[in-house]
């Protein structure tokens, strides 16, 4: 159960910055579905609803999704429908039900840094960046591997607009379910870029299999091999979901298949 | 705190506290159509329409809605009616507790998708769980009443 003693609606991020640093104990709400779950006392719930934050907007060279846009509005887009062969769209079409993501928003899941989320797998492969309000823009992965030093509040997330094409996959007991893993991929300019997540951890980036993939040619053997490597580099854990062996051995079947769905586009 | 809302066409000042979920404070002033399931945002029986889109009002918090429209199913009596009485046909509405949920979510599919498919209809229904009939004969209720509907507007 969760207990707010104050909850302020700022019309823009300067005064929701002012009141996040007004008190110890404040917290920043997206869209509040997932605090719900858990156990809290807060003594400023910041919403952001008002704070013209609900977008995502298409320019020359990038695209910038607010953080209070839903994953309703992401799976619905156009323009990302139209990006990347949709992967944003596709990556969150099995969370939960739509009455869910009308609500969940990007920035509440990106700044949680949830270990679970399909966004943000998908967000990583496509090597998006974060802009914080206070500590500018940051890589997607550095932001995840460190966090935010201090309160502060993500206010976009930009991704590069490139020709590429990508591919998301994830293991579920059941549509609608958790991911008992997920795992991304996106071949821009000729690289790939490997993510995996819900391992359970925090989405990573595949180092090693993506340097393995960039410089062999592909065929199956190859392709074999990279999801071995992929495998082995990965740290799996347990939950009631799955444990670490069963993530370790799906992590190949998932590579595999989002490996070829990418080289079948190029065909 | 007070939000302002309107909630099936009527204004309505409420005092909420600021940890309060929407389901509460609907069910507070008098819309006893809304369900309590799960309260955790996964059986889909607290469907409601905020500004036109579905959303969950067990994880809504009620300062949200606060400049907003909501719509429960007494707002939208004789949609529900049509859409339930299709349900009943199919035998798929049988304790009947999902059934509010599951109808705000039809008519919000019939809003969002023109001629959806099965596997849309699957989709858009997915976030609402009956434990009474399973899905098949959801599945049929609905596309017998879409057909209709398109009928009735082709005529």
């Amino acid at each position: 159960m969760i207990t707010i003693k104050e909850y302020v609606m700022p019309k823009n991020i300067d005064k929701a910055y002012e009141y996040l640093i007004s008190k110890k104990n404040s917290m920043i709400f997206g869209g509040g579905a997932f605090i719900r779950m858990g156990s809290k006392n807060i003594a400023l719930g910041i919403d952001l609803s008002k704070a013209n934050l609900r977008y995502i907007n298409e320019q020359d060279n990038e695209i910038e999704i607010g953080a209070m846009a839903t994953f309703g509005d992401i799976e619905r887009s156009e323009i990302l429908k139209r990006f990347s062969g949709g992967i944003l769209s596709i990556a969150i079409k099995d969370i939960v039900g739509i009455q869910l993501r009308n609500i969940v928003t990007l920035g509440g899941t990106v700044y949680s840094r949830y270990g679970f989320s399909d966004l943000i797998t998908a967000l990583l492969a496509l090597d998006a960046k974060v802009k914080l309000y206070k500590g500018g823009v940051r890589t997607l992965e550095e932001f995840l591997e460190n966090g935010s030093k201090s309160k502060d509040i993500l206010e976009k997330v930009i991704i590069s607009k490139t020709d590429g094409f990508s591919v998301f996959k994830s293991m579920r007991n059941s549509k609608g379910d958790y991911a008992i893993l997920n795992l991304a991929i996106s071949k821009v300019d000729g690289k790939y870029r490997i993510a995996i997540g819900a391992r359970p951890q925090r989405a990573i980036i595949s180092s090693q299999a993506m340097d393995f993939l960039n410089k062999n040619q592909i065929n199956d053997k190859a392709i074999e091999k990279a999801s071995n490597i992929l495998a082995s580099e990965t740290v799996f854990g347990s939950n009631p979901r799955g444990s670490s062996k069963y993530r370790h051995e799906i992590s190949k079947v998932l590579f595999k298949r989002a490996i070829e769905e990418v080289m079948a586009n190029e065909n | 705190m007070k939000i302002n809302v309107k909630i099936n066409g009527i204004k309505k000042a409420l005092d909420v506290s600021p940890d309060e979920y929407l389901v509460e404070t609907l069910r507070n002033n008098g819309y006893m159509s809304l369900r309590k399931g799960c309260d955790t945002g996964s059986c889909g029986m607290c469907t409601i329409h905020l500004d036109g889109e579905a959303v969950l009002s067990c994880v809504l918090i009620s300062a949200k809605a606060d400049g907003h429209e909501i719509t429960t199913i007494e707002g939208v009596q004789e949609e529900a009616k049509d859409v339930a009485k299709y349900l009943v046909d199919e035998g798929v509405d049988q304790c009947g507790f999902c059934g509010t949920g599951t109808i705000m979510s039809i008519l919000y599919l019939e809003k969002c998708v023109d001629n959806p498919t099965d596997e849309d209809i699957l989709h858009y229904l997915r976030g609402n769980l009956c434990r009474c009939t399973g899905y098949a004969g959801q599945l049929r209720a609905i596309k017998r009443y879409l057909e209709a509907k398109n009928d009735e507007g082709s005529k």
